[in-house]
Order: structure tokens, then C-alpha cells, then sequence
């Protein structure tokens, strides 16, 4: 066998509390294309941070000797992002000029717009891409076409494995074959590429080699010819665990309705847990966003508000930082609290005092300050601050990380009894488990609704399969 | 030392600090004339520093720079409308209180509906007031109605009327910032904008009542102050665009927003006055006063934020 290209040895990565490697190893040999899947905080984007050098690794090795941004690229290891990492203010050949520093100090635009375009008519040929239009005036597959070319190309040593991370997201059906087939000829000439995709159909055909992740681990590592459609979803997922809905199907007036764009349009009813899942960043939370600005008040305060957020970025649009946690408890019901205007104290600390209780918020007192609050106890207060509104629907933008099993099930319950009282919860989650709880689940997809699962038909494997694309951007 | 941890302490302490060194040059002798005075003057800066205040806590980038064209306007529309009449008192307050209402709205309006930053919008609209203040005016001086003029020149219990006019303000600002639904709006806000949206907060509400509060209460104190210097002048509201702001800094309100105070300004404006009578008593030439107050005030800031740097 070959000299692999890299090699990462009994990886452990860990944010806090969360674990996102736990003893990974990969070897990475010239010549294959390996796929990497697995759904949401399976741990890809991680291994892909540690690949590139931007993220070290608490243990284990990476490479032989230290390793960083410097080494990875003077091995040869480019990285095409999920999230566009051109600047839109600069030409072709001026973004070329950062990604490339090997780039000659004199004359390096000339050098630049050649190596460009010689990579784009060799991926995509025919694209009409010129290196000299500023990024800002592509369209967003024009943007990811330059990007995926600028990583296949280099002044000097030519690069040695190209990680690809949704690469095809924004390309239609064309490019994404002539990307495709570019992968298969590099691979043919010794490079090695790392291919993330949704889209199973581009990783069984693409691929000479699958790996799958779940749980910050690798659970399967075998050649792509091992696999099918639908072993490679069953690998994804739990085989132990199969979710169950709690309830028959809810009956009843629509609470909140919405027409997206493309896919099925939503609707929730009195009283109903509404699920969103699917893979992070299809849509889930730009839904959630957008139900919330249709109903929230602007300009004149709600006497009583239509609708109410639990924030899953608690640094985005969570807590309020500079103040107390009973200040930050109370925040969305001031106007429940006050009489012409002026805030009751003695009304404000009852109701703090008795969601602290409720929800088991661990502080020897409610004047301390949020930030004293382990991440988990935060919140529970962003969730308190919610639930005691008198707004018959709660959004929950995937609230539960870094809560503790404990808790979880606290929560579940207290959400489950107010359903029960007739209040409509919308959750996004990518917590499988919690789909479970509820009465019926959208399935997100490239920003559309791609499914919806009621009681029984609620599953991890349903799920995952509709997450997924079975067909080449046939649904989308 | 636990008094230290409040963040307007500061202001006080410095503003007292100056105020006896100043008697301490002059034996004493005109220190109620200098109170006086110091309370007078102060009662501007803290009628346009409250408005700013608010802006202030609204968060980065919100701040109303257009509050020395609203005091000029105000006053020269208030003084020119009442004419020196006696019956005409009511209506001039009126106009004032429009005139401020107007400005807030018209402020908002250009950074809601053109999306301009406040600080570009705010200063574009003092052009345009400035301009209507020149145009109404004509350099004409009209005198105040009598009642006015002694309202504001005179003392009641030694402590002058228009003190108690900006201690009557600062108490109902007090009440806003602190116990009502509104002031802990602005807070909120001036934390996180979109975390206070999520949270039912309706911002552009909040946003809109903010600028209008702050114009409102400029225009309140340029009214008192033509009264008080017996008319109405175009550059009467220069020195009132830093001055808003400096009491609001130095009387310990965070410059990000979000967190606010009121009793600060009242010890940064008697503070602001007292520096220029102190360098003044001490002789100093003009260009020495201006570098040393610019120094003492760094140094007043720099304590007041080494308090905060030591906080949990």
C-alpha cells in the first residue's frame, strides 16, 4: 500500500460538556474518494475542522508531529466550506490571491487568473466564469463553482486531498456531474478527496470508499460497493431505539399556518406538538424565524402575544447578559407583570419564584447573573421565560443542547401537560429521540418541506430516509 | 468602599473633589454663588443627557446627535410664538413639546424607513432643523414673557428653578428606567436586539418612543435656556452635542448600552460645570483648561470603568 496522505489516530474532541470526537481514526490513501455521511452532530463537521487544521484535537494524533492550518495546506490539504468563504468585495483573482499564498509577489495576477481558469475549464467547462468579475456579482453556484475550482488548483505543488463538504448544495443537476466526474479523474490521478453530501445518490456512485458517522464516532468504514440506499440509512440511525408518537392523530382548529415557497406548506393545530427535522441548516430555523415575525408585535406591545421563542443560540438571541437571572426569566411576560405600565416587584418575583421551582433552575438565588448559570440552567430559564407567557404557541429553535437527561425529561413533561391544556408547541430538533414526543413531524430539505410524518409513521429510519435525498435532487 | 461599586459614585465623588478645591482657592468666599451656578448649568446638561441616555442604552450605534438643533429650534419657535405675551406661556410649552415630538419621529423615520445608521441620520436631520431654527429666526432677539424669564433666573429655597424642574425630570426618568415595562425594554434592547425581539419586545416601538423622548426633552431644555439667557440664539445648543454625551459616559452608563443610570448624570453635569469654574479660578490659560479637562475627564472614566473591570 501507498504512503497515506494523512492519517488521524484515536481523535477525542470536546466542546464542554459535548463530546463531538470520541476516538476516531481514518487513514486517508491516494487515490480514493471517501464518503463521509452521517446526520446532524454525527461529528463530520468536526473531523473535517480537525482534517484542515483548524481545530486540535484534545488527544490523539493527527499527521506525525504538530499539525495546524500551515502544515495541512503545505501537505496539500484544501477544504471547499458548506458556508461560502469567498469575500464578495473582491475579484476572482484577488480571492485566489488569499487562498494561494504561494502565489509569486510580482505578477501573481497574471499567474492567478491563469491557474483559475485553467481549473474551471477543467471541472466545469463551458462555465463562462470571468476571473476578473468581482465575487459579489456571481450567482451562488457561480460562487461555489470558483471555490471548488480554486481548491483544485495551486500555483506551486498541486494539491494532494480536497475535502468537499455539501459541495453540490447550490449546483443544479449538470454541474454537479461535471464536478462529480472532475472527482473521479483527480482521484484516477493519485489525489484523494473527502466528499460530505445529503444527497446518498452522489455518494454511492462517487465514492470508492464510505464511512459513517454517528454519535462522534465512525460506525461503518467499508467499500462504497458494500452498501445500498437503504443499508446506508440503517447504518446512519439507531437500529435499537424505534421512536414512537404519543398520541392519535389532533384534530382541531390551525393555530399557525405558513406557505413556504417550495415543498408542503405548514400548519399546526390547537394544541398540537409539531416536529421539524431533518438535517441542520435546511430551513428549520429560518421557518421558525419567519412564523415568529409574522405574529410578534413591532410597533405597539401585545396585551397578550400570539406567539412565543425558545432560542437554541442562547449567545444569538437568548439571554440578556447584563442582567440578574430573575430579570432574564421574566423578560417576555413584563406586560402580565405590570399595572399602567410599571413593573410589580412583588408580582415579578412570584412568578420567577415559582418557575424556579417548576423547572429546577439550581441558583441559591434569582439575583445572581445569568452568566453564572451553567449553559444547561440558562436554558431553563430561556425556556421558563416562554412558557410563562400567556402566548398560545410556543416556537423552540432547537432548545435542548447542553441540557442535562435529568432535565430533558422535565422539560418533556411540562410540555407534553401544556399540549395537553391546549398549547401548540412548533420544535425543531436534531435530537431524534425527541421527534418521538411528537404528534406529527415535517421533514426539512434544502429550505422546503420534503415530508410529513404523523404518529405511527414517526421514525428515525422515515426520517432519515426523507432527510436524505433517495434520488438525485428528484424531490427538491 | 461598597458605595464605590455604584457606577455613578464616581461623579459624585469627582464632582465633590473639584467642588472643594475650588472653595479651597477662594477661602470659601463665593461658594453658595458657585453652587448655585453649578446647579443651574448642570440642570441643562442633565435634561439632554437623560434624553441621550436612553439612546445611549438602546445600544451600539444609537445615539441622537441632532439634540443642539432641537434645543435652537425649540427655543426660537417657542420664543417667537409667545411673542413676550404672558398668555401665550401655554402655548409656547405646547410648541416645544411638538417641536421635540416632531424631531423624534422625523429621526426614526429616517433610520427605520431609509435604514440609515442613527448617528448619520441624526446628524443630517440637525442640518435640516438648524436650517428652519436660521429661517424662523432671521437674527431677530425676542425677549421672553416676563414670568419666564424670572421662573428661570430665580430660587426657590436657595436651590434654582430650573434644578428642580431637571430634579422633578430626572425623578419621573428614574421611575421609567427602572420600574416600568418600557425602561426594562430598552434595556433589553441595548443587550441584544435579537433576543429581545424573540422575547415580544416590539423594538421599532421602543426604538420610535426613545428618539422621541430624547427630542422631547431638548427641546424642554432649550426652551428653559433661551428663557433663562433672556432669548433664543442660533449657536445656543453647541456646546450641548458633547455635553449630552459626556454626562451620560462619565456618569458611569454603559457606552454599549443596557445598562444605565440616572444619579450619574446629575453628579457628571455638576462635575462638567465645576472643572471649567475650578480651572478657571486657578488662572489657567485657556489652552492649558481645555488639555487639563480633557485629562481629568479620562481620568474619571478610566476609575469608573476599573470599577467595572473588577466586578464578577
Amino acid at each position: 500500500m501507498q504512503d497515506p496522505v494523512l492519517q488521524v489516530h484515536d481523535i477525542a474532541v470536546r466542546f464542554g460538556e459535548v463530546t463531538a470526537l470520541d476516538g476516531v481514526s481514518l487513514t486517508i490513501a491516494p487515490g480514493e474518494c471517501i464518503g463521509l455521511v452521517g446526520h446532524n452532530g454525527a461529528g463530520k463537521s468536526t473531523l473535517i475542522s480537525v482534517l484542515n487544521g483548524g481545530l486540535t484535537p484534545q488527544t490523539g494524533s493527527v499527521g506525525d508531529g504538530p499539525y495546524g492550518i500551515a502544515r495541512a495546506r503545505s501537505l496539500g490539504v484544501r477544504c471547499v466550506f458548506q458556508e461560502l468563504s469567498l469575500c464578495p468585495n473582491l475579484s476572482i483573482t484577488e480571492n485566489a490571491r488569499i487562498a494561494h499564498r504561494d502565489l509569486p509577489a510580482f505578477g501573481w495576477r497574471g499567474t492567478a487568473r491563469r491557474i483559475v481558469s485553467d481549473s474551471l475549464d477543467a471541472i466545469f467547462p463551458g462555465h463562462g466564469i470571468d476571473p476578473r468579475a468581482q465575487v459579489g456579482e456571481l450567482s451562488i453556484a457561480q460562487r461555489q463553482m470558483v471555490e471548488i475550482a480554486m481548491a483544485f488548483s495551486s500555483p506551486t505543488a498541486p494539491p494532494r486531498l480536497v475535502i468537499l463538504d455539501e459541495p453540490t448544495s447550490s449546483l443544479d443537476a449538470g454541474l454537479a456531474a461535471q464536478l462529480l466526474a472532475h472527482v473521479k479523474r483527480f482521484i484516477a490521478q493519485g489525489g484523494a478527496v473527502i466528499l460530505v453530501s445529503h444527497i446518498l445518490d452522489e455518494i454511492l456512485s462517487t465514492a470508492t470508499r464510505i464511512v459513517v458517522m454517528k454519535d462522534a464516532r465512525i460506525v461503518a468504514d467499508r467499500p462504497a460497493a458494500d452498501f445500498t440506499q437503504g443499508s446506508l440509512v440503517q447504518a446512519m440511525g439507531s437500529s435499537a431505539k424505534e421512536l414512537t408518537a404519543r398520541r392519535a392523530q389532533i384534530t382541531g382548529d390551525d393555530a399557525l399556518r405558513l406557505t413556504l415557497p417550495h415543498g408542503l406548506p405548514f400548519h399546526a393545530r390547537k394544541g398540537e406538538i409539531v416536529g421539524l427535522s431533518g438535517l441542520g441548516g435546511h430551513g428549520q430555523t429560518r421557518m421558525l424565524l419567519a412564523l415568529h415575525e409574522a405574529h410578534a408585535p413591532q410597533w405597539w406591545p401585545a396585551a397578550t402575544p400570539a406567539v412565543t421563542f425558545v432560542a437554541g443560540d442562547r449567545r444569538l438571541n437568548g439571554t440578556f447578559d447584563l442582567w440578574s437571572i430573575l430579570k432574564n426569566m421574566t423578560a417576555a411576560a413584563l406586560p402580565d407583570l405590570a399595572r399602567h405600565g410599571l413593573i410589580r416587584p412583588t408580582a415579578e418575583a412570584t412568578q420567577a419564584a415559582t418557575w424556579k421551582d417548576r423547572i429546577a433552575i439550581r441558583t441559591p438565588d434569582l439575583q445572581n447573573p445569568i452568566l453564572s448559570l451553567s449553559g444547561g440552567n440558562q436554558q431553563k430559564v430561556l425556556f421558563a421565560r416562554a412558557l410563562a407567557t400567556r402566548a398560545p404557541v410556543v416556537l423552540m429553535d432547537d432548545p435542548m443542547r447542553g441540557v442535562d437527561i435529568g432535565t430533558k425529561q422535565e422539560v418533556y413533561r411540562i410540555i407534553r401537560d401544556e399540549a395537553d391544556h391546549g398549547r401548540t408547541f412548533v420544535w425543531y430538533s436534531t435530537e431524534m429521540e425527541e421527534m418521538g414526543l411528537c404528534d406529527r413531524v415535517y421533514v426539512f430539505r434544502e429550505g422546503a418541506i420534503v415530508a410529513e410524518l404523523v404518529g405511527e409513521e414517526i421514525s428515525e429510519h422515515a426520517i432519515l430516509a426523507a432527510s436524505f435525498a433517495e434520488s438525485n435532487r428528484g424531490a427538491a | 468602599m461598597k458605595a464605590l461599586n455604584r457606577p455613578w459614585a464616581w461623579s459624585f465623588l469627582a464632582a465633590g473633589l473639584v467642588w472643594l478645591a475650588t472653595i479651597w482657592v477662594t477661602k470659601g468666599a463665593a461658594s453658595g454663588g458657585l453652587t448655585e451656578a453649578a446647579l443651574t448649568f448642570a440642570a441643562f446638561s442633565v435634561l439632554v443627557g437623560i434624553g441621550q441616555m436612553f439612546v445611549i442604552t438602546l445600544g451600539p450605534g444609537n445615539i441622537d446627535l441632532s439634540v443642539p438643533a432641537t434645543m435652537t429650534l425649540a427655543g426660537t419657535l417657542a420664543l417667537k410664538l409667545m411673542d413676550g405675551a404672558e398668555g401665550m406661556v401655554i402655548p409656547g410649552l405646547l410648541a416645544t413639546l411638538g417641536v421635540g415630538i416632531a424631531v423624534g419621529l422625523a429621526n426614526y423615520a429616517l433610520i427605520k424607513a431609509l435604514r440609515i445608521p442613527p448617528i448619520i441620520a441624526t446628524l443630517s436631520m440637525s442640518f435640516i432643523i438648524q436650517s428652519i431654527a436660521i429661517w424662523s429666526n432671521r437674527g431677530i432677539r425676542i425677549k421672553p414673557p416676563e414670568s419666564l424669564a424670572s421662573f428661570t433666573t430665580s430660587s426657590t429655597l436657595t436651590v434654582p428653578n430650573v434644578a428642580l424642574v431637571a430634579l422633578a425630570v430626572s425623578i419621573a426618568a428614574w421611575v421609567l428606567l427602572n420600574r416600568s415595562v418600557y425602561g426594562r425594554q430598552v434595556a433589553a434592547i441595548g443587550q441584544s436586539l435579537p433576543a429581545a425581539r424573540m422575547a415580544g419586545v416590539p423594538v421599532d416601538g421602543v426604538r420610535l418612543a426613545t428618539y422621541v423622548l430624547c427630542a422631547t426633552l431638548a427641546a424642554l431644555a432649550g426652551f428653559l435656556l433661551s428663557c433663562f439667557s433672556g432669548g433664543a440664539a442660533l449657536n445656543m445648543g453647541n456646546e450641548y452635542l458633547l455635553m449630552s454625551i459626556a454626562v451620560v459616559v462619565i456618569g458611569g452608563s454603559a457606552v454599549a448600552g443596557g445598562d444605565s443610570n440616572v444619579p450619574g448624570i446629575w453628579g457628571a453635569g455638576l462635575f462638567m460645570f465645576l472643572i471649567v469654574s475650578m480651572l478657571n479660578t486657578y488662572q489657567f490659560q485657556a489652552g492649558y483648561r481645555l488639555i487639563l479637562t480633557g485629562l481629568i475627564i479620562i481620568a474619571v472614566i478610566l476609575l469608573a470603568s476599573g470599577r467595572k473591570g473588577g466586578r464578577p
